[in-house]
């Protein structure tokens, strides 16, 4: 096995090239400690970003080998089977600069599936009790370990396909508040997420569930959704309460 | 290829398979409708096409078309059981034994065309 | 209708019809398995199906629940893949409805009457 690995890096905005670099190759190297060394070793003007480096925060998801990853969490020996690795941003999100991509589309979304808490209490009235075995609250907290990293966006191929997808994160988000019994926006919810690129448009193909660093499955959330919204319109052909 | 690398997985394969399944069977449909309707212009009309396709060429097809609608069905099962019963165990196993019941299915039509 | 009202009836009935069609499918591949066994021929099909009400009303529901359903899934199709607008794949779906049903009714009487001729 050779002493460096061949890497290439993207270069640029949604236009622009891949460029290669040579990196000396160190045991339990990962590629993040690669795009590190680059930038302070070879190029100073390559853009990327990192946070914690310990696989807790998400901030360094790059589309590695074709796959979206936490790049701190990528050791090289396990993707650059042949001496060879290529990294680029993150797919389905615009590119600021080179590594960096601009996360605003898959926040906003988040937003537009009213993946936020609309509270029903004072506090002049008393704790709602939730008990940990509550059905819904089982179902909350298999998707509630999310933080929004956006790898799951990029593995989407529906996100690819319908610019107004809302995306695997974002449906999930909203999900884990359908099962908070404290939340009162449960009606304009399940109506944000069951439009147009709403969760309808999700074919299972899980290639959300395959990537996510959590081990979250968005697609079992959204077959919840799928479930409530349609629930919700037998409701209104029927009638019946709320 | 490095570019799609993030489809090579079972439930992706799953996908295409009933979305092409799919719409080969829809593009079928009113090819399998007409040559049925043969039949209001006479049973001999119905027989003529039916003798035209009494070839290894046309069987095969016909066999091909049969694992389409299984596997078309057995993808929608998995798909149903996914979205109604909220499955989280990896149900790649079901896309495995999905796409064998399909082939199966195929082969039992294979033996018995004549 | 809403684009949430259509969005979810759509899938509602996608899964209705999918359902329906599950068991005529397995009639279906059941019944062409043993019918192609010694050949297939007009005399046998028509001798099975004309002027029988069971096969009659089997396949009318299969041909209704076929004409609701992939009609629904080719407009997802033509919504993720091509460039035509939500208005246009509607718009391909009713008439894709109307095709299935109207060749599918033709196909299923014909043969219902073609032995009294």
């Amino acid at each position: 096995m050779s002493n460096t690995i061949k890497v290439s890096v993207w270069r640029g905005q949604t236009e622009g090239s891949f460029e290669d670099f040579d990196v000396p190759r160190q045991p339990s190297q990962t590629v993040l400690d690669v795009i590190t060394y680059i930038q302070r070793n070879i190029d100073p003007t390559l853009s990327y970003r990192f946070a914690c480096r310990v696989g807790v925060c998400g901030s360094c998801a790059m589309t590695v080998n074709g796959r979206p990853r936490w790049t701190c969490r990528t050791h090289v020996d396990k993707v650059a089977t042949d001496g060879t690795l290529q990294v680029s941003p993150l797919r389905n999100l615009e590119v600021v600069k080179d590594l960096a991509c601009d996360m605003t589309e898959f926040f906003e979304k988040m937003n537009r599936a009213e993946g936020k808490f609309h509270p029903t209490k004072t506090r002049d009235d008393d704790f709602d009790f939730v008990l940990p075995d509550d059905p819904k609250r089982k179902q909350a907290s298999q998707g509630i370990e999310c933080i929004g990293c956006g790898v799951c966006y990029a593995a989407c191929d529906v996100v690819e396909w319908n610019k107004d997808y809302l995306g695997p994160a974002a449906l999930n988000r909203a999900w884990t508040l359908v099962n908070d019994v404290r939340d009162g926006g449960n009606a304009e919810r399940i109506a944000a997420v069951s439009g147009d690129g709403g969760c309808h448009a999700c074919h299972s193909q899980q290639g959300c569930v395959e990537h996510c660093p959590k081990h979250i499955s968005p697609t079992h959330s959204i077959a919840g959704l799928k479930r409530a919204a349609a629930k919700s319109a037998l409701k209104g052909i029927f009638g019946g309460d709320d | 290829m490095v570019a799609r690398a993030h489809r090579n997985h079972a439930h992706y394969w799953a996908f295409v398979l009933h979305r092409v399944s799919g719409l080969l069977l829809a593009l079928f449909l009113p090819v399998h409708f007409y040559v049925l309707g043969l039949a209001i212009e006479g049973a001999a009309r119905l027989d003529g096409f039916l003798s035209w396709t009494d070839t290894p060429v046309v069987k095969l097809a016909e066999t091909l078309l049969v694992i389409l609608l299984a596997a078309h069905l057995t993808g929608g099962l998995r798909l149903m059981a996914l979205e109604f019963f909220g499955s989280r165990e990896s149900s790649k196993t079901a896309v495995a034994v999905g796409t064998g019941v399909a082939l199966v299915v195929g082969l039992i039509f294979l033996l018995n065309v004549r | 209708m809403s684009s949430v009202a259509i969005e979810t009836k759509l899938w509602v009935w996608q899964r209705v019809s999918a359902a329906v069609l599950g068991l005529c499918v397995i009639v279906h591949l059941i019944l062409i398995i043993l019918a192609v066994q010694d050949g297939l021929s007009a005399a046998e099909i028509i001798g099975r199906v004309s002027g029988n009400i069971s096969w009659l009303l089997f396949y009318s529901v299969f041909v209704i629940a076929v004409a609701i359903h992939a009609p629904i899934g080719v407009r997802t199709i033509l919504n993720e893949m091509t460039n035509l607008k939500p208005s246009q794949t509607h718009i391909v779906m009713a008439v894709l409805c109307l095709v299935i049903l109207t060749m599918g009714f033709r196909a299923v009487i014909g043969l219902f009457n073609a032995g009294a001729v």
